[in-house]
């Protein structure tokens, strides 16, 4: 059972953007371990040749008809918006493309 | 007016469709209930007395025009999940990152609800996006048990039950993605029901983990929560996974069941899920729930399902892994919370203020633990075998429901615990849905029904059937209602203490 | 700012190593609604106007796969010679981006619908290098961003950004081909021609708009360099931005050199994501975002399955137009071109539509002539694609036909087409209103012919004398007096016909 560090916690919470604090990694990183031990079981099956599950119905080719729906003005698009500029929701500056 | 908040909701819509009773009276009488127990229950995040007594309004008006009503449950009130979007009305998710967004649409259920004329009293609490086995998860405080106020109503729909229970609402909509709807109800001493996956849209229903969440009925007999699910039910191409079949006749298997007869139906007791972490108080329930089973001529086997074993430690994998993904929208770019935006912060650091502000722990673990398990170097002992696990409980549900109609278990291992004694230990508070999760992980319907007090605690009795056959258990769950109520001298829902009212 | 190394002269890079391409394309479809939502595609309408709760990410709201868009990738991926999935899904792929509204994109991962293809490609020299295609799979396009604040909205040095997702959800195809080896010094020359040979395609089968310059089409080219003779490849970098076919060029000849230049002086080439600088013709890097391992790609839970059948793969691959080169070669033949006439055809992008203008019922050599220059011209100057005129190979047709008939001449034709372009509605209704009959009375034209004859005497003196070539000006004058409607062959004769009597 690989031992979870700090270290990747908070490359789990950079993953997740969470600004964890000091003492969140101290806690995650203790029940993240405890957790994964409760569950790490499951890999028992892991070299078992059993197709893998991912939906609860046996659904296939499930399409919509490529026709224009009425969607959202744009007062309503951006109503719920913490802050909005031009037609168009106001972010802070986003971490350059360009170096 | 008490007279009102205590009828079924069948009773009350046969009431207001003969125009003996309004249904602004019953509503307004709901909403005076509210006002007088939810400062001390907490089950509402939100009430629109003003939409209700209009929706209240509109189908009194059809009444009094003498036309049909709309649904068999028009004018009847009904609470709401804050989970599923209201157009107009906040849906926060239990959560401070989403608190006052109001949605721009409803969610298909919201619609469903809307056009058979029930009327909508308002947004129920519960654990904070739906993650959580006690309503202690929400933002917005916890829900208490109306059997006793110091002990949860379970989760993460204990909003929704306890309003049952606490007489605030006659009917309502939960959501269940490991147990949400029947743990809740087993503890509340309501009926719960988690309907085939794919039968009930999840379109406006916040995601937590998709491949299992599904909305359902919350009543206080089995024949309202089947009508109500035959509102709620049906096709939805806003929804791929919404299956296009027709809606199982639980309504009329709950009639057919309340005539008290099972002889025919094979029952299946889940021998792994009947025995070790249960109280001895809810085998003994569950016990005296299989005989009665018996004696309402049903044939009881027993059926093991061996993988279950690993159920909970895949649900565990599979549903944070997928939460991971879905609360990511959560990034304060176009809705909800926004935490750091002065200028200084770049938009990275504002989303990562912002998460870190305004989710509660539960949520961040959950998403930490779905992040690990997700990750390239462990998907394929984790997420991958998680999902091979997946394949292994739907095998053992089939196999099963070959040597039975019906599967049975208790709900619940234990009954409602008190608010803080397992706040500290995730992998105890995850035990609670043991029994519940393998019906998600495979797709199959369940229902809760409950089987009486133990030490003066409401216990569920689980009834499992197979995918698209939730009549089957309906039909079961309505007999054996019946069957306890006549045996224990009533209604069990009845003997909830009376809550002290305040005004 | 580190020390830039100098770029090395490309023949020196070609001598000293083996360059190795892999170029990604995504292709915008031209299905009416979004991938996974009835919002319009359509391109530059007003911010946040073609948006639904699914394609903002609003809590709660699901997607449902477009059909059409499907179709379309998988008859991309026929044409492309690939194997369609009978089996596959769509998986999420997680990273943050503020243009992303759902912090993950809806894509394809390890089960893509198409895979296995290849693509010849014709060089200007006639030389045809096969590129093989790794896959093409669906996924969806983001927001846009506009950075306010900083210089000329770059991203460095803004202040505040301004989000605006009406493409958030437009079908993407991406189109992967395998390591692109040996080419040597013609690789920017390759990577030219399998965009430009794409492009076509992706046009013949009228998928997409296929618009570089709109960012209908985008190209992302991975460049690395490989000691001649060594077996393992460089390290590579992925340029993104390139927004032209001639950019395609530009940007691996330059990334070409710009890594021999850094191997040069003992630096080692970083694997990341840079951008191409159409002004400086330059690269530049990048941010770095999460590396690949990062991205958590699972199956797409909101969605199930797709398995085309094998009858459907079928139905479509008979919907697939021929393939340009081919169709090419038959066109040369047909029609009787030069190869240089079948270039120019080519190049204006009039093989279409002149193949529709001649199945109109219009000689070849008419057809082409209109398309290739005067209607050139006037897509030009009006800065629109040739066959995004409002005009249609039907009606240049017809009016070819009126040519022949003689009802019209070469002037008046022009004038019948700038009217149908100027919205006058059918060259028929065109001559109508703008009254372009030809004048074939000949007794009104006589009188301007004995009118211009008179008028010019010394002329009418030459033509008298045999310089036959003197009766232009006389023609001029009465072409002038009946304001073009007259049919110049007809007064050329009706002039020499007076003066000899
Ligand atoms: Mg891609
Ligand atoms: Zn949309």
């Amino acid at each position: 059972m690989p031992s979870i560090s700090r270290d990747e916690v908070a490359h789990l919470a950079t993953l997740a953007r969470l600004a964890v604090t000091e003492e969140e990694l101290d806690l995650f990183a203790g029940q993240l371990e405890r957790i994964v031990q409760a569950v790490a079981k499951v890999s028992q099956v892991a070299d078992q040749d059993i197709p893998p599950m991912s939906h609860a119905v046996g659904l296939t080719n499930v399409f919509r008809r490529d026709l224009v729906s009425p969607g959202l003005v744009q007062q309503q698009a951006l109503a719920a918006a913490p802050a909005a500029e031009e037609g168009r929701f106001r972010v802070p500056r986003i971490l350059g493309e360009e170096a | 007016m008490t007279d009102l908040i205590r009828l079924t909701a069948a009773e009350l819509a046969a009431k207001i469709h003969s125009g003996e009773v309004s249904s602004v009276e019953a509503t307004q009488a709901h909403l005076d209930r509210i006002a007088a127990v939810d400062p001390a229950v907490h089950a509402f995040l939100y009430v629109d007395a003003e939409r209700a007594l209009q929706a209240a309004k509109a189908v009194d008006e059809e009444v009094a025009a003498g036309r049909a009503p709309v649904s068999p449950l028009a004018g009847v009130p009904v609470a709401v999940k804050d989970v599923l979007a209201t157009q107009g009305s906040p849906t926060t998710c239990g959560s401070k990152l989403l608190e006052g967004w109001i949605p721009p649409y409803d969610a298909t259920v919201t619609r469903k609800l809307l056009e058979a004329g029930t009327v909508i009293l308002g947004k129920t609490n519960m654990d904070e996006f739906a993650m959580g086995s006690s309503t202690e998860n929400s933002a917005y405080g916890p829900t208490r048990n109306p059997w006793d106020l110091d002990r949860i109503p379970g989760g993460s729909g204990g909003g929704s039950a306890a309003a049952l229970a606490a007489f605030e609402a006659p009917l309502a909509i939960g959501t269940d993605t490991g147990g949400s709807i029947r743990q809740p109800g087993a503890m509340t001493g309501t009926v719960g029901v988690k309907p085939t996956y794919g039968t009930v849209s999840r379109y406006g229903l916040v995601a937590y983990a998709s491949s299992f969440d599904q909305a359902g009925p919350c009543a206080r007999t089995v024949l309202d929560a089947a009508l109500l699910h035959e509102v709620i039910a049906g096709h939805d191409p806003m929804d791929a996974t919404s299956v296009d079949t027709p809606v199982a006749p639980v309504v009329a298997a709950a009639r057919e069941g309340a005539r008290g007869d099972l002889s025919g139906v094979r029952v299946g007791v889940v021998r792994e899920l009947v025995g070790e972490g249960h109280q001895p108080g809810v085998l003994a329930s569950f016990e005296a729930a299989v005989r009665q089973l018996r004696d309402l001529g049903a044939e009881v086997v027993e059926v093991s399902c061996p993988s279950f074993d690993l159920a909970l430690a895949a649900y565990y994998l599979i549903a944070p892994s997928e939460a991971s993904s879905n609360l990511a929208r959560f990034d304060a770019m176009r809705y909800g919370l926004r935490v750091g935006d002065d200028g200084a912060h770049s938009a990275e650091e504002v989303m990562s203020l912002t998460r870190e502000a305004g989710f509660g722990p539960e949520v961040k673990r959950r998403i930490i633990v779905g992040t690990y398990a997700l990750s390239a170097g462990y998907y394929d002992a984790y997420y991958g075998s998680a999902q091979k696990v997946r394949t292994l409980v739907s095998r053992d549900f089939d196999a099963a429901f070959g040597q039975a109609d019906v599967l049975v278990s208790p709900t619940s291992p234990v009954t409602a615990f008190r608010i803080g004694e397992k706040v500290d230990d995730p992998v105890a508070m995850y035990q609670v849905d043991l029994c519940t999760i393998p019906s998600n992980m495979a797709g199959n319907a369940a229902i809760s029904v409950p089987s009486g007090l133990s030490d003066g605690l409401p216990v569920g009795l689980q009834i499992f059937s197979p995918a698209l056959q939730d009549h089957r258990g309906y039909k079961v769950a309505a007999a054996y209602e019946a069957a306890r109520d006549a045996a224990q001298g009533g209604s069990l829902i009845h003997r909830v203490p009376e809550l002290e009212v305040s005004h | 700012m580190t020390a830039v190394a100098e770029l090395v002269d490309f023949d020196e890079v070609v001598a000293t190593y083996d360059p190795v391409l892999g170029l990604e394309v995504h292709v915008e479809l031209s299905t009416n609604t979004k991938m996974f939502c009835g919002c319009p595609t359509t391109f530059g309408g007003e911010p946040n106007t073609q948006v639904c709760p699914v394609c903002l990410g609003l809590p709660g709201a699901l997607p449902a796969v477009n059909g059409t868009a499907v179709e379309s990738a998988i008859r991309i991926g026929l044409a492309l010679n690939c194997e369609i999935a009978e089996w596959c899904r769509f998986a999420r792929k997680n990273y943050f981006y503020p243009d992303m509204p759902k912090n993950f994109q809806t894509s394809q991962y390890d089960e893509p619908i198409a895979f296995n293809g290849w693509l010849d490609v014709t060089l200007d020299d006639g030389e045809v290098v096969r590129v093989e295609i790794e896959r093409a799979h669906m996924e969806e396009d983001t927001g846009k961003s506009l950075h306010v604040g900083g210089a000329t909205g770059r991203i460095h040095g803004a202040s505040h950004s301004l989000l605006d997702f009406n493409r958030a959800g437009v079908p993407l195809v991406e189109i992967v081909t395998r390591t692109i080896e040996g080419t040597g010094a013609r690789a920017p020359e390759v990577a030219r021609a399998y965009v430009r040979t794409l492009r076509e395609l992706l046009k013949a089968l009228d998928v997409s708009d296929v618009r570089m310059d709109q960012g209908s089409l985008r190209c992302d080219a991975n460049v690395s360099l490989m000691p001649k003779g060594a077996t393992e490849f460089g390290t590579r970098t992925e340029t993104k931005n390139v927004n032209s076919l001639r950019s395609v060029e530009r940007a691996v000849r330059h990334e070409m050199s710009r890594q021999a230049g850094v191997l040069a002086t003992g630096g080692s080439i970083r694997q990341e994501t840079r951008h191409f600088e159409e002004v400086s013709g330059t690269t530049r890097p990048g941010r770095a975002k999460e590396t690949s391992e990062d991205y958590r790609y699972f199956p797409e839970p909101d969605l199930v399955p797709i398995a085309p059948s094998r009858e459907w793969v079928e139905e479509l691959r008979g919907t697939l137009p021929e393939p340009p080169e081919e169709r090419r070669k038959r066109v040369q033949a047909d029609w009787g071109l030069s190869d240089l006439e079948l270039r120019d055809l080519d190049n204006a992008g009039a093989i279409d539509l002149v193949a529709a203008t001649v199945a109109a019922g219009a000689p070849s050599g008419e057809a082409r002539s209109w398309w290739v220059s005067y209607l050139s011209q006037a897509a030009n100057s009006r800065g629109v694609e040739l066959g995004d005129l409002p005009i249609s190979p039907a009606q240049v047709a017809s009016v070819i036909g009126l040519v022949a008939a003689g009802t019209l001449t070469n002037k008046l034709a022009r004038s019948v087409v700038d009217g149908v372009l100027e919205g006058e509605g059918d060259p028929e209704q065109v001559i109508e209103s703008r009254g372009l009959k030809v004048v074939s009375d000949d007794s009104a034209l006589l009188v301007a012919v004995d009118e211009a004859l008179a008028g010019q005497p010394d002329v009418a003196a030459k033509i008298r004398d045999g310089k036959v070539a003197a009766a232009g000006a006389i023609v001029g004058a009465v072409m002038k007096a009946t304001k073009g409607q007259a049919d110049a062959k007809r007064v050329r004769e009706l002039i020499l016909e007076r003066v000899n009597a």
